[in-house]
């Protein structure tokens, strides 16, 4: 008894460390700049393939190739706001509703290109160090790729905490605080917008290669772990890392248990009703500022 | 005395007048069933687009939810007429006042959010009832419910062959909603609502009473979309979660309204007449072979027609049609 409820509560937590992790790179752009990714769960899906495709053709191991696809994904969102997010704020009329539907847009788009590419299956990466090996203690069994994706979701976290230490982290939360006073003092707004989506990009493209060690990859992934995501930030706050983190395990053990107490099928009916009633007593999340 | 809006408005209703006799004589010379098919999609979803503007865009209140409303509908009047025997002629309107009322519970807690926060909740609270509906084995589960045809009939709204009767249904249901959003536009809500829109503190301090309004915007969209997904049903003949209540749907529900022009008369209309088509034909020209590349195209078509017209297709017809003397400023 004792544990099958750890193998819940920790099955909970591997999975709520991902929803984090994915949250985080949506927060962080929301925070920066008010603007929802409605792209964001694409973004996820491409790293999974780019990790796929490394996989399959270069042998990488997911840990390995990390840094490539980070790279890769920080690349792309440097380059959708360059291309599309600048022009959707500079739009003076109904800009609310432009920069959400231009983010749809994309997503349809990009989940139609990965159609066009791969196809609609599922793939999965099937070998590796890691790949379908357990450990077992006291009778809990922990699957290794999860626990391996749960520590690199918390060094990713370490790791955005302390690029908010640094010069560019105050300057995104400058950025943040008033985004036209920022000019006066040299910081190039534009610039800034720039590295925070690729930075959220990256994020994510990190959280999508782990999650590809044990997840199948296939062109419409992307949509759920978004909509989870939407509830994570929703959740934990807008803009806030700590909220993010939170809400992200919360869901996860939410999840685990409404799995594990009703019916699996059910499961996410229990995060989106902890996340109704979160909402009804605190509108702006557990750690969201007003 | 004749104003200058009082002007435009009957000008509008001529407009529409002009429109709806076109509609009406339209699939007359049309004989394939495939483009019947395609115009009654058409202006469904034209009606759908006008009921999300209402709460969408003469309100502003981004709902990306309304497929909650949708599948309420289409499952209330189809499980009327199933196993209660309830002519879907009536099931309708049970479809579309249930919708509301679902509108109202869902807004009653939403609407105390604001921005990205209500629509997120929008999006999560519509998930919640496609996976009770998916579920919930009494309105048939994942399996659906299929319509037994029990013969052509206006009461039961079905018909094996024909095509056209469903044609002037879905006219009358659009209609109906875009007398709604023109009656709306000229009534004390609609302003109260645009004020809602535009600056909540500033209504607010005027008088405007924000939430009942927003709730009763809330509550006629609901209606109209509960309306629209009744008549769906009866259209298909069978129905289950994921074509009446899949969070996609939403998107093509908000989508013509927001990208032919959000808090107008003719832009839900316009978008729908461009945007409906283009998706069903590049399904089924592109999207069997060429796998994606329809959504491809699609996606584009929303990203270059966000940016490139923020105010929606509508403003590509916005001559502005002054009468003399008001422009500048002369006494008239």
């Amino acid at each position: 008894m004792t544990a099958m409820v750890f193998q819940v509560a920790i099955g909970g937590l591997l999975m709520g460390l991902i929803y984090a992790l994915v949250a985080a790179g949506l927060s962080l752009i929301f925070g920066l700049m008010d603007i929802v990714n409605f792209a964001h769960g694409e973004l996820m899906m491409l790293a999974m393939f780019a990790a796929f495709v490394i996989w399959q053709y270069a042998g990488l191991d997911p840990l390995m190739m990390l840094p490539i696809v980070a790279i890769l994904l920080f690349g792309l969102g440097v380059l959708i706001y360059r291309g599309l997010i600048a022009r959707a704020l500079s739009v003076n009329f109904n800009r609310g509703m432009v920069q959400i539907f231009v983010t749809f847009g994309l997503a349809i788009f990009i989940r139609g290109a990965a159609q066009f590419v791969f196809g609609g299956e599922f793939k999965s990466i099937n070998t590796g160090w890691l790949a379908g090996r357990t450990a077992e203690i006291a009778g809990v069994y922990l699957p290794l790729p999860q626990v391996a994706a749960s520590f690199v979701c918390l060094a990713a976290f370490a790791g955005l905490l302390l690029i908010s230490r640094t010069e560019f982290g105050r300057a995104l939360e400058a950025t943040r605080e008033d985004r036209d006073a920022v000019a006066l003092i040299g910081i190039d707004r534009d610039h800034i917008f720039a590295l925070g989506w690729g930075l959220g990009a990256a994020t994510v493209g990190v959280a999508g290669v782990m999650l590809a060690g044990f997840y199948y990859v296939a062109p419409n992934v992307g949509a759920n772990f978004a909509l989870i995501a939407y509830v994570t930030v929703a959740l934990g706050g807008f803009g806030s890392l700590l909220g993010a983190l939170v809400a992200g395990v919360l869901i996860g053990e939410v999840e685990a248990i409404t799995a594990a107490v009703l019916e699996p099928s059910l499961k996410q009916v229990g995060v989106f009703g902890i996340y109704m009633i979160v909402l009804m007593v605190r509108p702006r999340g557990l750690f969201g500022k007003l | 005395m004749d104003n200058l809006i009082t002007r435009r408005r009957r000008g509008e209703l001529w407009i529409g007048a002009v429109i709806l006799v076109v509609l009406i004589l339209l699939p007359l010379p049309i004989a394939d069933a495939y483009t019947r098919n395609l115009i009654i999609i058409s202006i469904l979803f034209a009606g759908l687009a006008q009921a999300w503007n209402i709460l969408g865009g003469y309100c502003g209140q981004i709902s990306l939810g309304h497929s909650l409303y949708f599948g309420i509908g289409a499952y209330v009047s189809t499980l009327l007429f199933v196993r209660l025997g309830v002519p879907p002629l009536v099931g309708m309107f049970a479809g579309g006042l249930i919708g509301g009322l679902i509108a109202l519970l869902v807004g009653w807690p939403c609407f105390r959010l604001s921005g990205h926060y209500y629509a997120i909740a929008t999006v999560v609270v519509a998930e919640i009832g496609y996976l009770l509906f998916l579920n919930w084995d009494f309105v048939g589960g994942a399996m659906g419910v299929y319509i037994p045809f029990k013969g052509d009939s206006w009461v039961a709204l079905q018909f094996r062959t024909q095509k056209l009767p469903y044609h002037y249904l879905v006219l009358a249901f659009a209609t109906a909603t875009w007398i709604a959003a023109w009656v709306i536009e000229g009534s004390r809500w609609g302003f109260s609502w645009r004020a809602v829109k535009d600056d909540v503190i500033a209504a607010r301090s005027l008088g405007v009473r924000v939430f009942p309004s927003k709730m009763a915007a809330a509550a006629i969209s609901g209606f109209f979309t509960g309306m629209g997904g009744a008549i769906y049903a009866q259209y298909v003949g069978y129905i289950d979660p994921d074509s009446t209540m899949n969070g996609q749907l939403a998107i093509l529900i908000a989508l013509p309204a927001v990208l032919g022009g959000v808090g107008t008369l003719w832009g839900p209309f316009l978008g729908a007449a461009v945007l409906t088509p283009l998706s069903e034909l590049s399904r089924s020209y592109l999207g069997g072979s060429g796998r994606g590349v329809d959504l491809m195209l699609y996606g584009l078509v929303i990203v270059v027609v966000a940016l490139a017209r923020p105010a929606g297709l509508v403003s590509l017809f916005g001559i502005r049609r002054r009468p003399k003397g008001v422009a500048d400023g002369s006494p008239a």
